[in-house]
């Protein structure tokens, strides 16, 4: 099955049926390994005590409020520059998603300092920045929502979420290149690692199973959206059949019932939904 | 049975709680809305509407296009 | 009064149903809360004595954006002539539409300052005061700004207007909050005074303005 096959959504809802009992079980799996071993086999910092637990989540949150990101910007240059079919749907699934993990690294990174740095909240480079990426994710579910065409949507949220992307090198850069409060990288570096081997292991893992609960429920959200527009397509076509002429198709089909209730059951539908 | 949690345990039983809450809520969240997609469509497959490429594919002159 | 109670469901869900409008305000809460550090430098202990005007600045501001759409989407596909030619009374719609608002845009507005003042390190005493001046007061805000959402209802772009017109009237408001909110840390009064006469402004604006607003609504339609 060759990849430009993801280009239908028939066979992408296919393909998703079939593959998401596997990555349920293998998020399941890599959670449980992860929590064990951040929870009772990691060591304890010998600065911060067992408080360093919190890192176990905090920065999975934070690399993949960034990563959610990342897929959004490139679902964004999918609309625009290829206009793959399913680029505006994979973008809008991860919008939620990616906002409840930066909002998590919030918080997390808050209840973390206060009691190693003794206050909940400081407005130095990384955790502003990080704040900022949280409003603009809040901004482009706004604008997904405001506008009614997915297809319009999907345009203007494809620019806005580009012309934001700028804020992702300066959330991970924000540490070396001003003097902050939050400490500077210790995973991702120039020189490889500096965390102990104990510690990168169980984050690592933790990373991974938080990366499978994103695809997850990415598939998920673009399985509803898929949905979701077909329902909209179908109630415009009816709508459009109810109000236009009648003609002698459709007067022949076995529509009788459907002209007569059709609209009316077509406005208590809209206004259920 | 829970592992030592040092000199500040209530904030990292709080940041695992607020996660498990956020990440539980989002996880009912979207199995909530697929769900209601699904019945929606259901319904509407049921009233008779059709998607266009169903019509396309079928051979009767009643077809919905 | 069920129609008056179907009225105010109504307000509701529509308010609730435009894409997020409810919750835009409070996302230009947060806006406004992020660029102050940025304009007067990240002094956590001066933003803590600046936070309570802070957040009525921005609470008031937020309050102002949402308010061109308490009568122009009655306007716009008919229903504000309805309103007006129905049998009850005018000043009654709109004390309702107002109220509706407020439990729309401005209600959240109060719950998520306690949030927000986390990120100005303020005290938990100032950031309880605050809210409860923000509780007593954002009514205010709705109240008398439908009065400017009156006069500019029949503008096209009215809605900056409506901003200037109504921030004049406002400014008793914002004072008895802000001052109410720091006498709960400096003590130099009892708090109780200040966030009484607060009390008393809601009140009133709760009779002027539907009236004010009532009459413009009238004006306009002529």
């Amino acid at each position: 099955m060759a990849i430009i096959d993801l280009a239908n959504p028939t066979r992408f809802l296919r393909l998703t049926d079939r593959l998401l009992p596997w990555l349920v079980g293998a998020t399941v799996v890599a959670m449980v390994v992860g929590l064990y071993l951040a929870l009772y086999v990691s060591p304890e910092d010998y600065q911060q005590g067992a408080t360093v637990k919190i890192m176990y989540i905090h920065v999975p949150f934070a690399w993949l409020a960034m990563f959610a990101y990342t897929v959004m910007a490139l679902a964004s240059l999918g609309t625009l520059v290829w206009k793959h079919p399913l680029s505006d749907v994979s973008a809008k699934a991860a919008a939620p998603i990616g906002a409840a993990f930066t909002f998590l690294c919030l918080v997390t990174g808050s209840l973390w300092g206060k009691p190693m740095w003794g206050t909940w909240w400081v407005w130095d480079a990384r955790l502003t920045s990080v704040l900022v990426l949280f409003i603009m994710y809040l901004g482009i579910i706004a604008l997904w929502r405001t506008i009614e065409d997915p297809i319009r949507a999907g345009k203007a949220v494809a620019v806005l979420t580009l012309v934001g992307y700028l804020n992702i090198p300066i959330i991970k850069f924000s540490v070396d290149w001003w003097n902050t409060l939050h400490q500077p990288a210790s995973v991702i570096r120039m020189d490889g690692p500096s965390m102990p081997p104990s510690m990168l292991v169980a984050l690592l893992v933790m990373a991974l199973a938080f990366t499978l609960l994103f695809m997850t429920l990415h598939f998920m959200a673009m399985r509803s959206e898929i949905l979701r527009r077909r329902i909209r397509a179908m109630r415009q076509r009816e709508a459009a059949g109810a109000s236009g002429i009648a003609t002698a198709a459709t007067a022949q089909a076995d529509t009788a019932p459907r002209d007569g209730t059709g609209t009316l059951n077509g406005k208590t539908a809209e206004a259920r939904s | 049975m829970l592992p030592d949690l040092g000199n500040h345990p209530g904030f990292i039983i709080a940041s695992y709680f607020v996660s498990l809450i956020v990440i539980g809520g989002l996880i009912g969240w979207i199995r909530y809305d697929y769900g209601r997609q699904k019945s929606v469509l259901a319904e509407l497959e049921a009233r008779g509407l059709r998607r266009r490429s169903a019509a396309a594919k079928s051979d009767t002159t009643g077809s919905k296009a | 009064m069920s129609t008056l109670g179907s009225l105010f469901v109504r307000e509701m869900r529509l308010s609730i149903r435009v894409g997020g409008g409810a919750w835009m305000g409070v996302l230009f809460f947060l806006c406004v809360i992020v660029v102050v550090p940025f304009g007067i430098g990240p002094d956590l202990n001066l933003l803590s004595r600046i936070g309570p005007a802070i957040l009525w600045i921005g609470a008031l501001l937020a309050s102002l954006l949402g308010l061109d759409r308490l009568f122009q989407a009655d306007r716009d596909d008919g229903s504000l002539d309805l309103l007006l030619m129905g049998e009850t009374p005018l000043e009654l719609v709109v004390l309702v539409k107002c109220l509706a608002h407020w439990a729309a845009s401005g209600l959240p507005l109060v719950i998520s300052a306690p949030v927000l003042s986390l990120f100005l390190n303020m005290e938990p005493i100032a950031t309880a005061a605050l809210t409860a001046t923000l509780l007593a007061g954002t009514p205010a805000l709705t109240l008398i700004g439908g009065i400017g959402a009156a006069l500019t209802v029949s503008l096209r772009r009215g809605g900056l207007l409506l901003a200037i017109l109504v921030l004049p009237l406002t400014i008793p408001v914002l004072i008895f909050g802000v001052s109410a909110a720091n006498a709960a840390l400096d003590y130099s009064m009892p708090f109780a005074t200040p966030f009484a006469i607060l009390l008393a402004l809601t009140l009133i604006s709760a009779v002027v303005g539907p009236f004010a607003a009532a009459a413009a609504l009238r004006f306009s339609s002529d």
